[in-house]
Order: C-alpha cells, then sequence, then structure tokens
C-alpha cells in the first residue's frame, strides 16, 4: 500500500532519524553495539582498569595462572594478561578502526570516479579486479614485509587488500544510484557533475559501504592477529591481540591462559562487529536480506 | 439469480497483530458467467482481496473475519493444503506483470503443460493441449512459441501465455488483477477482446480488478467499487456510469478526462486516501467529501440496498434525496 | 497564422549503442529516435503519445540536451543546444526543465522539500540565503502545498503531494519551455485530476510552453493543443488535437483512438485491431514504419519511406496512402 498522506501533527523526521529509529528495534545491531561499545570503554579507559603496568616483566611472576591477583593469569615475562589485553585492545582496534575508515576513503574514491565517470570504468575496476587476485592476507604480507612491521605499515597493508573489494561495492551502489530520476533532475537544472556526485549520488549510495566497513574492521582484528602470528605484525613489546598469542604459541601445553583470553576477546570483538553489521545491512540496504 | 459461484462475506483482513485494517467486511457474490469488476485507488485494498480469495496472503497480512465460499464450499474453513488444491483446479489468477509471475529459465510451454500433468494427463497430450490453447489465446504459431523463453515475448504475448496457464486448470473462478494495466493501450484492447470472448465462450465467471473505469466499461457487468478497504458500491455496470449513488463513485468518474466529452476542467477529488495506518472513524470517504455531515465523521455507513441491485455505503445515497442541495444551504 | 517557436528539433537522431560479444566486440544500435523533425510554439501544449519503446521520453530528453543527439540539431529559442558549451548549457537550463514521471524516485530522499526546490537558485548563484528562502515558499504556494512541507523530507508526502514538489522544483527557475514526461501518469486517477489541474492553471500563470509526453490519450487529450504520433522513432502525425482525435489520418493513429477503452459501457465498440508487434529499434524495417502492422499496406509502403507531409486541414502526415486520399474514411463509432 503507498498511501501514504502526511500527517501535520508529528515532527519532521530526516531520513537519518527513520534509520536510527529502526535500528534500535533490531536486535542484532543492539547486541553488537553493546559488545563494540563495552569494549571500546575498555579500551579507552584502559590506564584506570589495567591492574599492572603491560610491559612490566618479573621473572617472579612468570607463567602463573590465573588467580586472585593475576586474573587471568601472566605470561613467561611474568607480564600481567589482563593489563597485556586492555593495552592490546587498544593497538588492535585502533588498527581495525583506522584500516575501515582508510578503506573507507580509498574505496569511495576508486568506486565512485570507476560507478560515475564510465570511461574510468573499465581501467579502474580491471585494475581492482588484479588487486583481488591475490588473496588478501598473502598481499598484506607482501606489503608488511616490503615496507616492515610497524602499526602505519600494518594498517597500508591491510587498506591495500582490502580496498578492491570495497571499491566495488561503491561502485555497484553508484551505478544504481546514479540511474535513479532525482539524479537527472539535478542535471536538468544545470547541476555541475561533482556537485551530482557529492550531493546527490554518494549520500544516497553509502548504506552498503557502512556495512562493509564494519567487516573490514572485523577482518582487520583477525587479520592483524594472523600476521602477529606470523612475525609480519606491529613489533613487541607492544602488546596487541595477535602478539599476546604469538607470544603464548609456545606455551600452549603448560599456560593455555595466554592465548585462550586474548583468542577469547577477538571472538568477542568480532561477534559484536558482525553483529552490529548485520544489524545495519538489514537497515540500510535490504536488498542483501535473506 | 442462481447460487453464486463465489461468495465472499464478511471478509476483513488485518495488518500488524491486528493493529491496522486493510479490509474491513468486504461482502459480494460473483454469478456464474459473470465479470464482476473491482475498481479502486491505490490503498483501496483491491489486490488484497484478490490474494485472499486466493488463500495468497502476504505473511503479514492475516484474514481476521469472512468466509469465502467456492461454489458452496468455505475455502477459509480448509486446511492450506486443502485451498492450495482448490487453487491449482477450481481457481486461477493472473497478475500484473507477466514477466515475474512467469519462471525466466523454463519453456512458456512447458509452464502450461506442468498445469496440464498435474490433472494427470500424459505428457505428450499436454504437449499438444498446450498448443491448442495457445492457439485459443490467440498466440500467433503456437508451435514454435511453445519453445520459447517468457524473455522472447513481448509483454501482451507473456499476458496470454499467462492466461492459457489460468485456462489449462479449467478453473471454475478466474480472478484477473490488474492485467492490462503495464500494457500499451493497443495490446490492452487486443488482451480484453480476448479475455471477454474466453468469459463468453467458456462460460468463465472473471473477477477483474482494476484502476481504469474505461476498462471497467468494456468488460464488466457488475462493478464493486472499493475505497481504503471497504465496499463503496456495488452495482450493474450501467447504473455504476449512469446512476452512481455514492459521491465517491460519482467523483472518480467525473474525475477522468473522457475522450469524448468536452474538455472543460477536471472535477477534483480533494485530498488523499486516508492511509492505512491512520484511517478516520466513521466514513473514511468523509473527509474528502463535499456532502459530508456530521454523522459521516462518526458512524461509518452500513452497505445498504438503493434498488433491487444497487448497494451503497452513505447515509445518503444520491436515489433517496438530493444531497447537493442541503451541501449548499 | 504564424507562431512563434520556442523549441525546433531538426533530423534529431539517437542510438544507443551496446557492445556485444566477448572477445569480438562489435557495437549494436538501436534507434531509439530517428531523423525526428518537431517544433513546439510558444504558449502551447503540444502532446507527444505513442505506445512504450516508441522513443518519446528520448525525445523529451533530447529536446533538453539531457541526453546527446548522435545527429541533428536542436533549436531553443533560435539558438542551438547541440553546439553549446557545458557551461553554456548549464546556464541555459534555467529556461527549460522536466517534470518527472515517479514522484517516489524524482525527489533525493536525503534533501528536505525546500533544500530541493532552493538547489535550483543555489546551482545558478541565485539570490542570497533570505531569499532564497522567501522563493520557496513561494514556490510551494504556488503549486498549492503547505509551507510547512520546507523542512519535511520526501517520504512524508504521498504521491500527489512530491508531484507538486517536482513542479515547484521546475518551475522555480522560471523556465518558459517545460516537458512534462508521464507527469500524471502514475497518480491515482483522483489525484491525477488535480496535477493536470495545477499545470493548467500555472500554464496559464506563468506563460509556460508544455511538451506533454504521455501515453494515457484521454489525458493528452485533455490538456493539449496540439497532438503529435510517434511510432518507432518517428513522428507519424501531428495535427491540432481535434483534428486529430476526430479525424486522425494515419493508420496507427486510427488503430490507437480505436483501441482507448469506452467511456461508458452502452457505447459501441469499433476496434481497427493492429496484428502483430512493433519492430524491433534494432532493426528497423525499410520503407513505412508501420507497413508490418498496417491494415492498408501497399506494395510501395514497404519500399519507400513516407515523409511527413502536410495534409489540406494543417496538420502533417508520414503516410503514402493519406498523401493520396485514398485510405478508406475514419469513424471511431461506425
Amino acid at each position: 500500500m503507498s498511501a501514504v498522506i502526511s500527517d501535520p501533527a508529528t515532527a519532521s523526521q530526516s531520513p537519518t532519524w527513520h534509520v536510527a529509529s529502526r535500528l534500535v528495534h533490531n536486535r542484532s545491531f543492539m547486541i553488537g553495539a553493546g559488545l563494540v561499545l563495552a569494549i571500546a570503554l575498555l579500551t579507552l579507559f584502559a590506564g584506570w582498569l589495567a591492574p599492572f603496568d603491560p610491559l612490566r616483566s618479573s621473572f617472579r611472576t612468570r607463567l602463573r595462572p590465573p588467580d586472585a591477583t593475576y586474573w587471568l593469569g601472566t605470561d613467561h615475562f611474568g607480564r600481567d594478561i589482563l593489563s597485556r589485553l586492555l593495552f592490546g585492545a587498544r593497538i588492535s582496534l585502533t588498527i581495525g578502526l583506522l584500516t575501515a575508515l582508510a578503506t573507507g576513503v580509498a574505496g569511495t574514491l576508486i568506486g565512485a570516479t570507476a560507478g560515475f565517470f564510465r570511461p574510468l570504468d573499465n581501467p579502474v575496476m580491471r585494475l581492482m579486479d588484479a588487486l583481488m587476485a591475490f588473496p588478501a592476507i598473502l598481499l598484506a604480507i607482501a606489503v608488511a614485509a616490503v615496507l616492515g612491521a610497524s602499526v602505519p605499515n600494518v594498517i597500508i597493508a591491510l587498506a591495500v587488500a582490502t580496498t578492491p573489494h570495497t571499491a566495488r561495492i561503491v561502485r555497484a551502489s553508484v551505478l544504481i544510484v546514479r540511474e535513479q530520476e532525482f539524479v537527472e533532475a539535478a542535471r536538468a537544472l544545470g547541476a555541475t557533475e561533482l556537485r551530482v556526485l557529492f550531493r546527490h549520488v554518494l549520500p544516497n549510495a553509502l548504506g552498503p559501504l557502512i556495512v562493509r566497513l564494519t567487516y573490514v574492521f572485523a577482518t582487520a582484528i583477525l587479520a592483524e592477529a594472523a600476521l602477529s602470528f606470523i612475525g609480519v605484525g606491529p613489533p613487541p613489546p607492544a602488546p596487541s591481540f595477535g602478539s599476546i598469542i604469538a607470544q603464548g604459541r609456545d606455551f600452549i601445553a603448560e599456560a593455555p591462559w595466554i592465548t585462550i583470553f586474548p583468542g577469547f576477546a577477538i571472538m568477542v570483538s568480532v561477534l559484536g562487529l558482525n553483529l552490529l553489521g548485520d544489524g545495519l545491512r538489514d537497515v540500510l540496504d535490504p536488498r542483501m536480506r535473506t | 439469480m442462481a447460487r453464486p459461484i463465489l461468495e465472499v462475506k464478511g471478509l476483513t483482513t488485518t495488518l500488524a497483530g491486528g493493529t491496522i485494517t486493510i479490509l474491513e467486511d468486504v461482502s459480494f457474490g460473483l454469478q456464474p458467467g459473470e465479470v464482476l469488476g473491482v475498481v479502486g485507488e491505490s490503498g483501496s485494498g483491491k489486490s488484497m482481496l484478490a490474494l485472499s480469495v486466493m488463500g495468497l496472503l502476504p505473511k503479514a497480512v492475516r484474514r481476521t473475519a469472512g468466509r469465502i465460499v467456492l461454489d458452496g464450499e468455505d475455502l477459509a474453513a480448509l486446511s492450506p493444503d486443502r485451498w492450495r488444491e482448490r487453487r491449482g483446479s477450481d481457481l486461477a489468477m493472473i497478475f500484473q506483470e507477466p514477466m515475474t509471475a512467469l519462471n525466466p529459465v523454463m519453456r512458456v510451454g512447458d509452464q502450461v503443460a506442468e498445469v496440464l500433468r498435474r490433472q494427470g494427463i500424459p505428457a505428450k497430450k499436454a504437449r499438444q493441449e498446450t498448443i491448442n490453447l495457445f492457439r485459443k489465446v490467440e498466440i500467433p504459431s503456437p508451435e514454435q512459441r511453445v519453445r520459447g523463453y517468457p524473455h522472447e515475448l513481448s509483454g501482451g504475448m507473456r499476458q496470454r501465455v499467462m492466461i492459457a496457464i489460468a485456462l489449462a486448470a479449467n478453473p471454475k473462478v478466474l480472478i484477473a488483477d490488474e492485467p492490462t494495466t503495464a500494457l500499451d493501450v493497443t495490446v490492452q484492447a487486443q488482451i480484453l477482446d480476448l479475455l471477454r470472448k474466453l468469459q463468453k465462450e467458456r462460460g468463465l465467471s472473471l473477477v477483474f480488478i482494476t484502476h481504469d473505469l474505461g476498462v471497467i466499461a468494456e468488460i464488466a457487468d457488475r462493478v464493486l467499487v472499493l475505497y481504503a478497504g471497504r465496499v463503496a458500491e456495488i452495482a450493474p455496470v450501467r447504473k455504476i456510469f449512469d446512476n452512481p449513488q455514492h459521491p465517491y463513485t460519482r467523483a472518480l468518474l467525473a474525475s477522468i478526462p473522457e475522450i469524448d466529452r468536452p474538455r472543460g476542467r477536471l472535477v477534483t477529488i480533494e485530498g488523499a486516501v486516508p492511509s492505512i495506518g491512520a484511517m478516520p472513524k466513521g466514513c473514511r470517504y468523509a473527509s474528502r467529501c463535499p456532502f459530508r455531515r456530521d454523522i459521516c465523521e462518526q458512524e461509518s455507513p452500513r452497505l445498504g440496498l438503493v434498488s433491487s441491485d444497487q448497494a451503497a455505503a452513505c447515509v445518503q445515497p444520491f436515489g433517496f434525496e438530493k444531497p447537493q442541495e442541503e451541501a449548499l444551504a | 497564422m504564424t507562431f512563434e517557436t520556442v523549441i525546433e528539433a531538426r533530423g534529431v537522431t539517437k542510438v544507443f549503442s551496446t557492445q556485444r560479444g566477448l572477445f569480438r566486440r562489435r557495437s549494436v544500435g538501436a534507434r531509439a529516435v530517428d531523423g525526428l523533425n518537431l517544433t513546439v510554439r510558444s504558449g502551447e501544449t503540444l502532446g507527444l503519445v505513442g505506445e512504450s519503446g516508441c522513443g518519446k521520453s528520448t525525445t523529451g530528453r533530447l529536446l533538453l540536451r539531457l541526453i546527446e543527439p548522435t545527429a541533428g540539431s536542436v533549436l531553443f529559442n533560435g539558438r542551438d543546444l547541440t553546439e553549446l558549451s557545458t557551461g553554456e548549457l548549464r546556464s541555459s537550463r534555467r529556461q527549460m526543465q522536466i517534470i518527472f514521471q515517479d514522484p517516489y524516485g524524482s525527489l533525493n530522499p536525503r534533501m528536505t522539500i525546500g533544500d530541493a526546490i532552493a538547489e535550483a537558485y543555489i546551482i545558478h548563484g541565485i539570490g542570497d540565503r533570505a531569499s532564497r528562502q522567501r522563493w520557496v515558499l513561494e514556490m510551494l504556494d504556488l503549486v498549492r502545498l503547505p509551507r510547512s512541507a520546507v523542512t519535511r523530507y520526501p517520504h512524508e508526502f504521498s504521491g500527489g503531494q512530491r508531484q507538486r514538489v517536482g513542479i515547484a522544483r521546475a518551475l522555480a527557475l522560471k523556465p518558459n519551455f517545460v516537458v512534462c514526461d508521464e507527469a500524471v501518469s502514475a497518480l491515482d486517477v483522483s489525484v491525477q485530476a488535480q496535477i493536470i489541474n495545477l499545470l493548467q492553471d500555472l500554464q496559464n500563470e506563468l506563460k509556460l510552453t508544455y511538451l506533454f509526453i504521455s501515453h494515457n490519450l484521454s489525458v493528452v487529450r485533455h490538456i493539449s493543443d496540439r497532438v503529435a504520433v510517434m511510432y518507432l522513432g518517428r513522428i507519424v502525425e501531428i495535427a491540432d488535437v481535434d483534428a486529430l482525435f476526430t479525424r486522425p489520418a494515419h493508420p496507427y493513429t486510427q488503430a490507437l483512438l480505436s483501441a482507448i477503452p469506452r467511456s461508458h459501457p452502452d457505447e459501441p465498440r469499433h476496434r481497427h485491431p493492429l496484428t502483430g508487434d512493433l519492430p524491433s529499434a534494432l532493426a528497423i524495417p525499410k520503407g513505412c514504419r508501420f507497413a508490418s502492422r498496417c491494415p492498408f499496406v501497399q506494395n510501395r509502403c514497404r519500399t519507400f519511406d513516407p515523409p511527413l507531409d502536410p495534409t489540406p486541414d494543417h496538420s502533417l502526415v508520414a503516410c503514402h496512402r493519406a498523401a493520396d486520399g485514398t485510405l478508406p474514411a475514419y469513424s471511431l463509432n461506425s
């Protein structure tokens, strides 16, 4: 039924407000958002919450199982796992967030260029296809190997690996929106192509991108762990989820808590982000709903 | 009158757990061999009416009251499986957009033959019968066309295939939901001619849903006017055109530019159909009705007989008094 | 009689080419509009009718140079639009506008009604914030929408109200030529009448010239002064509205008119049925393009393409037999 008339008594609802009100009723989104918010707060206040200095090592306290003092135990340098996790989350989440932002900006620029300026479509997207042909993790290893292991390099590596798919999503979305009548209406009014792109096409094409970025965020956390595990992640001694696990690898039989708790932290973060993304997808991108 | 082949009594459907009423207390009968035109604007619930009779309501919509009696049997009391069986044999439907109603990866002939096979007709005979059906719906060179795919056919041809599929089950009642709306006017004329011919030949009972009063004039014997989920008026087609009793029917007729009427300013119906979530108390047309009285906003008018074969849901239909003077006073 | 011409299409052709084949790519061209000649006179409403795929919407966009013609020229107030630079074209858009069919798709869902209308002024750098605000409110008054609409979003409005917004946006720059592309086709009949009346009122108030594109012949007859009938990318007949509807000269126009549903059940039915399907725009037949479906076809029709020639009663028809006067007399009610 399409018969809708406006009721002058209700307050004006912007599309953003509309989306927000639907998100609040989406269980998946709310659980995901709750988890992500909790992790973010823990990370933000790591300085106050951490019972010990995450870098302070002590031979006397090495490989302690979880107890009343060291809630999550200690590693082979005697460092408190809980403190390392809280600070490690900082690096892992920063990598995730910055990777998502970087791929978001790059993917939007590339995808919008390809989707909106037709002559550029083929060359740009074939280049993306070529990048996509490499497994993302392999690409990240290669970039990290060439540039060296550091947090910024890990971000660059992951952003390069995730950008082609992101660009493809933005392009697909732009291709749909640019055929709509309001875009033609703007041209008929005399709008320049850049105005059409930034004022009319992009704002209506970014729903799928936002969903994609939550997945990139989650993927980046996982990928950081994988890179650290094989030794091309953020360098020690600064902790990250991946480096804590990597260092605990050799003690997995005698001190499984060193690897179990960061593994659990990764799982919760990724689960939270994926639930958040699923909820966003349901609301922003009904076409994708299964 | 003979016993109606299809009778709908007090049909009410709701959305969102009963808070929103889509159809309210809709009743009508369809005589054997009759064409009942159902006319309404968007939001009138006319498509919901078709789906209700077919038992194909979307999940969110529930039938909360009413009987749907097909040839003496209440479909609404049947199990979903039994209803589906009746749908395959006694009830058939054609849709507005034949492209989405046809399977795109199946030869059109096979889609007709499938219906025949379900009735136990052997494959070879079904193929022959399919060609006969294609001939009946006037598809040129049917022997070749049965092997085609939907995308190879024009819109008109696709609608003919849909009609052939509907006829294959040899239904007692055919429901056509805006079958010509998506077609060009010359193709629409062909499909209307075809439906009329088939209806005469086979004595088909047809419920024809449309928003176009011109199409109604072409094909209907009787007309049901739906407004915002309620029956506004039901009458033989000539009475609807010559002597409409409900102010809405009257305004609808006047608001359409006609090909043979002098061109003056069009009569308009002010405002728009109330949204389904915010139906007013009382008569749903009251806010747009130039003849409304206080009572119209309080009580919803019942469908009452104006003459032996014409009923309108209006506290003061035109036949009884002259409401115009009263409105002017 | 002399008329001031607002817009004139001369031999305008649009070929949409698509690439086919994976390795040996070849271009396949659909001639959506093929050598079209058309003039729109100042202050009139020219109806443009035809069935889907005939190229009528493409014609509307070509006249506004919203799509680039493959060949031909469009003269707008004497200036050739096809020769204008991007910048010149952009500023000439102040004088010509378009109203779209789909009231749901033609408004940006993320812009308020006020912003959608004000964008016209912003694009052309007219006025300051305060005066733009004032003009937007005036436009809302003009299309009979409440002023409170200005801060609201499209999804809060009905189809008819959105169409009014589309009209306000199109008229914001005070154009003199407006293409109405199926502007009332998506609306319910009761709302359709409101919009038709509004378009007519605005035409009188603002001295507008309309190209009214529609597949609905009754609506076209109601609103138009002259009517052009299109078939497969060409105009086959142009005439004053009354002449066209009472004495259609081209066999296609006749078939089209006879297919209109009757307005009353007792009216006699007399069809000139069309057989066959519209030929594909990818392979336009030689000769008269209507020959394959014409009930009055002769041999010459299949070889020679009839020109759009004037007839005695000031209309133009592209038909050999209409030119000779050898077509059977037409009557809708015979």
